[in-house]
């Protein structure tokens, strides 16, 4: 299983078969921070054009790091990244007009105004003034009455918005949005992926971290994994699913049983709820997914059911068992 | 899309920015300081002055003037471009001006250029006000104007090394309230040099505001405690080491990146 999962991810990597427009090189990334602390290891990543990658870990896996290095905020250690075959810090200048941020944190200048910080931060990109574009941007994130009003007397909610202005201010082509939904309402959270899908459509190609594992399903083309700095898969979203997602089936019994008959002991079987249930887990891509034989099985002990039901496991699930696998061997510390 | 081999539009934008925050705060950055100028003027100039002698052909009022300019630049470019540096910090708002096609040298244009025209401005306006209490007269105006940019730029680029070098607000006072008012102070703002004992005379010669102080002065008044030429050599000296020590910081990323 494990050896399977590193020969997706290694495939992916090296980005062969079916990747068509890479935009985003990612090769041997590295990073540690002056307390010798390693927030990054080794780090190969494509990321394809107009594509919605989100970027799923939990907290303290370096996410944020991986983000700021590309963005040229901190100095990568080892490795390098390019854009379109253009290295990041040595061509910054041509790199950086076409990268947008927004950063996790609600970084904003508490004493200026909307307009003011919007219209700033496309200046700082190099471009000329476009007031059109700036309403542009500011209508589309609900801003534009905001206008006149200094940050400070903004929501969190507002701020957030702001911060997403200025990323756009200056008409990226490769969006990073660090964590762009946390603490953030749920209204908002949908006006925020409403957004994200409307820029991929434009063309622009977006990256999320997320640790909220509902996002990354709901928003995104591909996904990849990082935990302890080192990114541990990357893959299609309806694959990854489909290929490491566990089903599970459910048998609705009409008695319930006290204890599990051991007749059905080398199948991958629970006794729930009291014992009025029956859970069997198994692999959806397995030929022998062990339901004829449990149902079989089942009619031979002279068991009745009322009802069967399946399910497929969550991204949530399937991400607890990834980073749970990486973790364990490595000491006691889990993932939250 | 490029941004070509200088980024004029960013430039422009931090610089705007910066004079933005002056201009929203023009109580701090321009009335205090002539308030406490003119303060100077009505204690020293008047009040004690009209007791006072001439000091070298010149009223005292009229002396204390380039040396209270100088105070005012001194300490006016320290704050300026310090707090403009450091605040970005503190707030977090730098991640912006790392991610942007700005180099390190465009940053330090922009922050610097802000300040010190600042502090230009604002000893233009105290040297008016001067003229409203004083005679003040200028013997040399582009050697004067020569003096007043390159210490407005020079101090502006020293706060602006104090700002990435500092890690809290107290830090940014250190320097302008610990080392350069009381060298200012010593450093005959508000005297001339050969008043004191021949011993502090010589011990005087240490610090290095006799020398800024002594050259403005002369361009008003065509006398100086050293000669023009060192006092000169002393400014783009000092102007020098503050560019070599940001050269410094660009190249080791100091403190602004990790």
């Amino acid at each position: 299983m494990h050896s399977e999962k590193s020969a997706v991810a290694e495939r992916d990597r090296r980005g062969e078969p079916g990747v068509g427009d890479r935009v985003l090189e990612i090769r041997g990334l590295g990073k540690v921070y002056a307390g010798g602390e390693r927030a990054l290891e080794g780090v190969d990543l494509d990321i394809r054009r107009g594509e919605i990658f989100a970027l799923l870990g939990p907290n303290g896996a370096g996410k944020t790091t991986l983000i700021s290095i590309v963005c040229g905020i901190v100095t990568a250690s080892e490795g390098t990244v390019s854009v379109d075959g253009l290295d990041t810090v040595r061509d910054y200048r041509r790199i950086r007009p076409r990268i947008g941020l927004v950063p996790q944190e609600l970084h904003t200048d508490a004493f200026e105004s909307v307009w003011a910080t919007v219209s700033f931060s496309r200046g700082l990109f190099g471009l000329r003034r476009d007031d059109r574009h700036i309403e542009k941007v500011l209508r589309d994130l609900s801003l534009w009455d905001k206008r006149k009003e200094r940050i400070m007397h903004l929501s969190g909610g507002m701020k957030r918005r702001v911060l997403i202005a200025k990323a756009l201010a200056h008409e990226p082509e490769i969006l990073f949005l660090d964590e762009p939904t946390a603490g953030v309402d749920v209204e908002l959270r949908r006006d925020m992926w409403e957004l994200v899908r409307g820029l991929r459509t434009g063309g622009v190609t977006v990256i999320l971290t997320t640790h909220y594992i509902a996002e990354a399903e709901e928003m995104a083309d591909r996904i990849g994994v990082i935990s302890r700095g080192r990114l541990i898969l990357v893959e299609e979203k309806r694959e990854l699913i489909k290929k490491l997602g566990k089903k599970q089936l459910r048998v609705e019994l009409q008695e319930p049983l006290e204890a599990l008959p051991a007749e059905l002991g080398d199948l991958q079987v629970a006794l729930l709820s009291e014992g009025h249930e029956l859970e069997l887990t198994f692999d959806a891509n397995d030929e022998r997914t062990g339901i004829p034989t449990l149902l079989r099985r089942l009619g031979e002990l002279g068991i009745h059911y009322r009802d069967l039901s399946t399910r497929q496991s969550s991204l949530e699930e399937i991400f607890v068992s990834l980073v749970s696998e990486r973790t364990e061997p490595r000491g006691a510390e889990a993932a939250p | 899309m490029s941004v070509g081999r200088f980024n004029h539009n960013g430039v422009w934008a931090i610089y705007q920015f910066e004079i933005a925050r002056a201009l929203r705060t023009l109580g701090q950055s321009l009335v205090a300081p002539v308030i406490s100028t003119s303060l100077y003027f009505i204690v020293f100039g008047s009040a004690i002055g009209s007791r006072m002698r001439e000091v070298e052909g010149v009223s005292y009022g009229a002396f204390i003037v380039p040396g209270l300019i100088m105070l005012s630049l001194f300490t006016e470019s320290l704050s300026n471009a310090s707090f403009g540096i450091y605040f970005p910090k503190f707030t977090g708002t730098i991640y912006e001006l790392l991610s942007a096609p700005v180099s390190f040298l465009e940053v330090v244009l922009a922050y610097v250029g802000a300040a010190a025209t600042k502090s230009i401005v604002l000893g233009l306006v105290i040297l008016a006000t001067a003229n409203l209490f004083v005679d003040v007269q200028i013997l040399h105006p582009v050697w004067m104007i020569l003096f007043l940019v390159l210490t407005a730029v020079t101090f502006s680029l020293f706060g602006f090394i104090i700002g990435v070098w500092a890690d809290g607000f107290e830090q940014l006072q250190i320097v302008p309230t610990l080392i350069v008012t009381p060298l200012t102070f010593l450093g005959g703002a508000f005297y001339s040099i050969s008043m004191l004992p021949t011993a502090w005379q010589k011990i005087t010669l240490f610090n290095p505001m006799v020398y800024l102080i002594s050259g403005f002065r002369w361009s008003f008044y065509g006398q100086a405690d050293v000669s023009v030429g060192v006092s000169l050599a002393a400014t783009f000296g000092f102007f020098a080491l503050c560019l070599v020590v940001v050269g410094w910081i660009f190249k080791t990323g100091y403190r602004l990146k990790s």
